[in-house]
């Protein structure tokens, strides 16, 4: 019979195709959990030598082989939220500004600029830092701040130039580009109903951005928001070229402290002995957890915001 | 609200109306009132401009980047005067589009409330009383008065088109502009949405763009008929359906085209 199918038989080309896919889908969980296992592996000795204590020691003396890594902790944790609290306004603010009030013909131009940063290298954001920086700050911002906001304990003491503060604010213009873009997408996904709905109700395209347009889009903001949070608490290069390097927890933003990242980057080369080596390899262990940590709970946090509510995610 | 104006002066009224999409004339020299209380029916085949000249009454033509020459006039006042808040005409002019759009993250009575959190604060008793009213007059009120803090879109695709009802209802305005407000409903959201039209119009002067040419004969008062950005032919429903003065009104009215 003409064009007769038999019934059986397999589909090789599927087979083939579902099999590359599975292997794919299992290598990437694979590596993390090959990761993590070399981690502990480099870890071992400082981990058996000093356990949790680790993490809660603020003492840093290679020599004497002292370690204590919370100092770093902070100084990971500290940076990066100063990083947010300048990075996040400003970024959803040039968003909502390029989706809802600027003239069209200006948007996409002001959008490429603003990503363009993210394609400048962390080493040159140092170099920047360093000489056009930490100069500013130390000749006219911190001075500022110092007069005018000196009755927090934040803003007191000698003012070096290599500091949190300066740290979080190279920090911040870093991840910038990422939140503003992540956000601007997810604000254009917002239904063009939703913002006629508003205006329509009387309210002026400012209320309708705030009522109607980001509150659409709040759960995408906040994943962009986290995509920013993870940028700043991996930098590594611009971080140590102007946080000053030192193991401190200070109450003042002036004063200089330390990153997990940049004490692996700094003495990962000149670790002379197997313990000191081992303790790098330890916080690079701490750092891992940190971030996990973090992300888990801003993740916690999109889903509550946005439990059984539609997301800009979803507009996309 | 007192009106000085005669009972049969329309309460909203277009005059020698052009809109434009750049250089495009959507609609073309319209000149067509509505009398108060009244259901007024928009009707033509789809791109006859009739959505854009609906659009025109409450200046949310311009959103989209369009721009008009003639006059609206709401009451004695030009709405295109120099000097006219779109944001206040829009709460006395108030619209209702054809997906029904409530505010995703704002409960029902968030939502029904959200045209009155614009301007000037309200005590919330108040509000307590202008959200129950409302919802009353979009016959929602028996549906959701047991939920009214919980998630609008929890709320089937008829009571949300209902609850933006509300919305715009709730700020008291005197015009409501319905742009195919069943176009997404079934037949059964239809027909309670109709219903809840004949009693609106004992409020407000009511003005509907449909593409449904029964539901214009059911609910309407006036028809008017458009084709190509012009007003082709206007009058009571009844004759309009039944003897339209223009070759055209009747070709489309009995299904010949559009």
């Amino acid at each position: 019979m003409p064009g007769e199918v038999p019934l059986r038989g397999r589909n090789l080309g599927d087979l083939a195709f579902k099999t590359l896919l599975t292997i794919a889908a299992i290598a990437i969980p694979a590596l993390l959990a090959f990761l993590v296992w070399e981690l502990y592996l480099g870890s071992k000795l400082a981990i058996e030598r000093y356990g949790l204590g680790f993490i809660s020691g603020t003492n840093w003396d290679p020599v004497a082989e002292e370690f204590g890594a919370l100092p770093l902790i902070f100084g990971t944790l500290t940076s990066a939220a100063i990083a947010l609290v300048i990075a996040v306004p400003l970024s959803l603010g040039v968003a909502i500004y390029l989706t809802e009030f600027a003239p069209k013909w200006i948007r996409q131009p002001i959008a490429f600029v603003i990503e363009l940063l993210a394609a400048i290298p962390s080493v040159v954001y140092g170099l920047w830092g360093i000489f056009v920086l930490i100069p500013l700050l130390r000749t006219a911002v911190f001075p500022f701040l110092r007069d005018t906001l000196g009755f927090l304990p934040l803003f007191q003491g000698p003012i070096y130039g290599n500091s949190m503060l300066a740290a979080g604010i190279i920090l911040a213009i870093m991840v910038m580009p990422y939140i503003m873009s992540v956000s601007r997408e997810v604000l254009l996904a917002v239904p063009t109903s939703q913002r006629e709905a508003a205006l329509g109700l009387g309210a002026t395209r400012w209320e309708a951005a705030w009522t109607a347009v980001v509150p659409y889009a709040r759960s995408g903001i906040l994943g962009a928001i986290i995509l920013g949070l993870g940028r700043a608490l991996g930098e590594t290069m611009a971080v140590t070229m102007l946080i000053g390097n030192r193991h401190e927890i200070a109450a003042s933003l002036f004063a200089p402290g330390y990153t997990m990242a940049a004490v692996i980057a700094n003495e990962f080369t000149e670790a002379a002995t197997d313990i000191h080596f081992s303790a790098l390899t330890y916080v690079a262990f701490t750092l891992f957890f940190v971030t996990v940590l973090v992300n888990a709970a801003a993740r916690l946090l999109i889903w509550r915001v946005s439990r059984g509510r539609p997301s800009g995610g979803q507009g996309v | 609200m007192a009106d000085r104006a005669p009972p049969d002066a329309p309460r909203i009224r277009a005059a020698g109306l052009t809109a434009f999409y750049g250089a495009f004339a959507a609609v073309k020299d319209v000149t067509l009132g509505f009398g108060a209380n009244q259901i007024h029916a928009l009707i033509g085949p789809s791109g006859c401009g009739k959505s854009t000249f609906l659009r025109t009454m409450n200046r949310m033509h311009e959103v989209v980047g369009g721009h008009v020459t003639g006059q609206v006039l709401l009451g004695n006042e030009d709405i295109y005067a120099p000097g006219v808040s779109r944001t206040r005409l829009r709460r006395r002019v108030g619209m209702v589009f054809q997906k029904p759009t409530p505010f995703p993250t704002m409960s029902i009575y968030q939502n029904v409330a959200a045209g009155l959190k614009v301007g000037a604060r309200l005590p919330k008793a108040r509000v307590d009383e202008i959200v129950e009213r409302a919802l009353q007059q979009a016959a929602l009120w028996n549906e959701v008065k047991d939920r009214l803090h919980t998630s609008a879109v929890a709320l089937s695709g008829g009571q949300q088109q209902r609850l933006c009802i509300a919305r715009t209802v709730a700020p008291e305005p005197e015009v409501v502009l319905l742009d195919e407000p069943t176009a997404s409903l079934d037949p059964q959201g239809t027909q309670r949405i109709e219903e809840l039209l004949f009693t609106l119009k004992a409020a407000f002067t009511i003005i509907i763009v449909t593409h449904n040419m029964q539901q214009a004969a059911r609910v309407s008062d006036t028809t008017s008929f458009f084709y190509l950005g012009s007003l082709i032919e206007t009058g009571p429903t009844k004759q309009i359906f039944t003897a339209p003065a223009v070759e055209q009104t009747e070709a489309y009215i009995t299904g010949r085209f559009g």
